[in-house]
């Protein structure tokens, strides 16, 4: 991908007030600018509260911004759209539908014939290794289990874009080191371009091409570090931990500024 | 002796000593055979009740017809038509209201305080008002039973439909799912729990109203019957009918609850079950 083509996703003077009940006026976001090219990997990290989900909601579709300009994939974002895949922290798995049909839905929506549904379904379970859970529900399975399924799910649409909503913030240690290779994998795999929130700073440094630092309320870009480090990055190395240690005076910032607003609010 | 031997056991310990109990205090004469007869007369008249009429005489019809021409196989088929019927009218029109209700508010501004005047009126107050309307005979019974079927239906569809969790139609739109696709295939099972909730206790209501319809509107069913046995001083007949009715009902509510079950066994709340 040359330098010169066009940002998958372009994020432009970007703002969003929401009205409390009490009908204040929260500023959740406030003039973001960012281009994410194809094939790239951002983490957008923050405290609660920095309006990085609502970012990634207002370019999912769900919830669109109050001012600026949101284009993915070349056209402007109005509505959710399957070229924009979304993996959430909750799964938002069907649980009336088995894991396979979870995997199909996207594809059924499409019109697919059926065998072509099928194969597709087939490949994908067998690539996050659900092979032999095509027929359960998914209550008989683990967190870890669960978000495999979402991230095959969103897989089958063909998606050139992932949007991931702190994916792994619920699950153990153990099984987010798992699923944080399983994604990089699958990044590498199929060169998608994806954009990833989370609040975890080793995991965006481990992650991403490019840290977003959010500040906290009214959230901006507060810096945007990249991450040259080689792959598979060592955690313990060095350059990670300086990075590590830079990126953490960072966020500590907005988390004490998120800290004194929650003790003023209680005051 | 098996764990489930034991656990049948034990449920029947306590139904058979009451049922000993009234049988010794029965032949003892302690107790008025007019007011309570014994079990084995019970037993016998639910038996002469169930039996058909006379002697099989290939000359009438087929032997099946013969088989199930006894009064009480009769009265059961007449109450469940009736049940039956007036249930899949109330509960068609309950269902569908409360979809339309569940998914478009201004449909709920608009129906829900309606809904929630006439809610609270039992259906058994209609009685009078059925009979001037449709005179005697199945139809008051049918308007009566499908209004038991009809509010519970109805409430649990809207709120089933009302509560469906936002992610779930969220991930459904991320994925291209809209309109009439979104509502079946994402709002309609994810309802559905609250929706089957409804139909067992409208199922309920219905058959409770069945029985008391038919005592007041019709001259068959088992409700009728039992009513007309009073008026002949037959209370081993009394007996024989409502165990009849239990029996059915408790038949149904089991179908109904396996049928349930099934459809929601992705439900998490069946886990342990």
């Amino acid at each position: 991908m040359s330098a010169t083509a066009a940002p998958q996703i372009l994020v432009e003077k970007v703002g969003k007030i929401f009205r409390s009940p009490e009908g204040d006026e929260i500023v959740a976001l406030r003039d973001i600018d960012l281009a994410v090219s194809s094939g790239e990997f951002v983490c957008l990290l923050g405290p609660s509260g920095c309006g990085k989900s609502t970012l990634l909601n207002a370019i999912a579709g769900f919830s669109l911004p109050t001012s600026g300009r949101l284009v993915a994939n070349g056209t402007e974002v109005a509505e959710p759209g399957p070229d924009r895949a979304m993996v959430f922290q909750e799964y938002a798995l069907f649980p009336w539908m088995t894991v396979a049909k979870n995997v199909a839905f996207g594809l059924e929506i499409k019109g697919e014939p059926r065998e072509a549904v099928a194969r597709k379904v087939d490949g994908l379970l067998r690539l996050l290794n659900l092979s032999e859970f095509a027929g359960r529900f998914p209550k008989d399975l683990s967190g870890g289990m669960r978000q495999r399924v979402a991230i095959a799910r969103v897989l089958a649409l063909d998606a050139p874009v992932l949007l991931m909503d702190e994916p792994f913030g619920a699950l153990d240690a153990l099984t987010r080191k798992n699923l944080q290779d399983e994604v990089l994998r699958i990044w590498t795999e199929f060169g998608k371009t994806i954009l990833f929130v989370t609040h975890g700073i080793e995991e965006s440094i481990y992650l991403a091409d490019r840290v977003v630092v959010m500040t906290y309320r009214p959230g901006t870009v507060k810096a945007v570090v990249s991450v040259v480090l080689p792959r598979p990055r060592d955690t313990a190395s060095p350059e990670f931990n300086a990075l590590k240690r830079r990126l953490t005076d960072l966020v500590m910032e907005e988390q004490r500024r998120h800290e004194e607003d929650e003790i003023r609010q209680v005051i | 002796m098996t764990a489930a031997g034991k656990r049948l056991g034990q449920a029947l310990l306590v139904p058979l000593a009451v049922l000993a109990l009234w049988e010794g205090l029965s032949r003892a004469g302690v107790i008025n055979p007019l007011i309570l007869p014994s079990p084995t007369k019970v037993a016998l008249r639910w038996w002469s009740y169930l039996a058909p009429l006379g002697p099989y005489a290939p000359a009438d019809g087929p032997y099946l017809k013969w088989l199930v021409s006894g009064e009480l196989l009769q009265d059961a088929a007449a109450s469940l038509y009736r049940v039956v019927s007036g249930f899949a009218i109330g509960g068609g029109l309950g269902l569908g209201l409360g979809l339309v209700m569940g998914v478009s508010s201004t449909a709920y501004r608009l129906l829900n305080p309606l809904v929630q005047i006439l809610r609270p009126i039992p259906p058994i107050a209609y009685i009078p008002l059925a009979i001037l309307w449709f005179g005697l005979g199945n139809p008051p019974a049918f308007f009566l039973i499908s209004l038991g079927a009809f509010f519970p239906i109805l409430l649990n569809t809207i709120a089933g439909v009302r509560n469906v969790d936002a992610i779930y139609v969220r991930a459904a739109r991320n994925l291209g799912a809209k309109g009439p696709v979104l509502f079946r295939r994402v709002i309609l099972p994810a309802a559905a729990p609250h929706i089957l909730t409804g139909v067992r206790v409208g199922y309920g209501v219905s058959f409770i109203v069945v029985i008391v319809a038919e005592m007041i509107a019709v001259n068959s069913g088992l409700g009728y019957r039992i009513l007309e046995a009073r008026e002949f001083f037959w209370p081993d007949k009394i007996l024989a009918g409502m165990i009849t009715i239990g029996v059915i009902g408790l038949g149904i509510d089991t179908a109904l609850n396996r049928l349930s079950n099934h459809l929601l066994r992705w439900h998490r709340s069946l886990e342990t079950s």
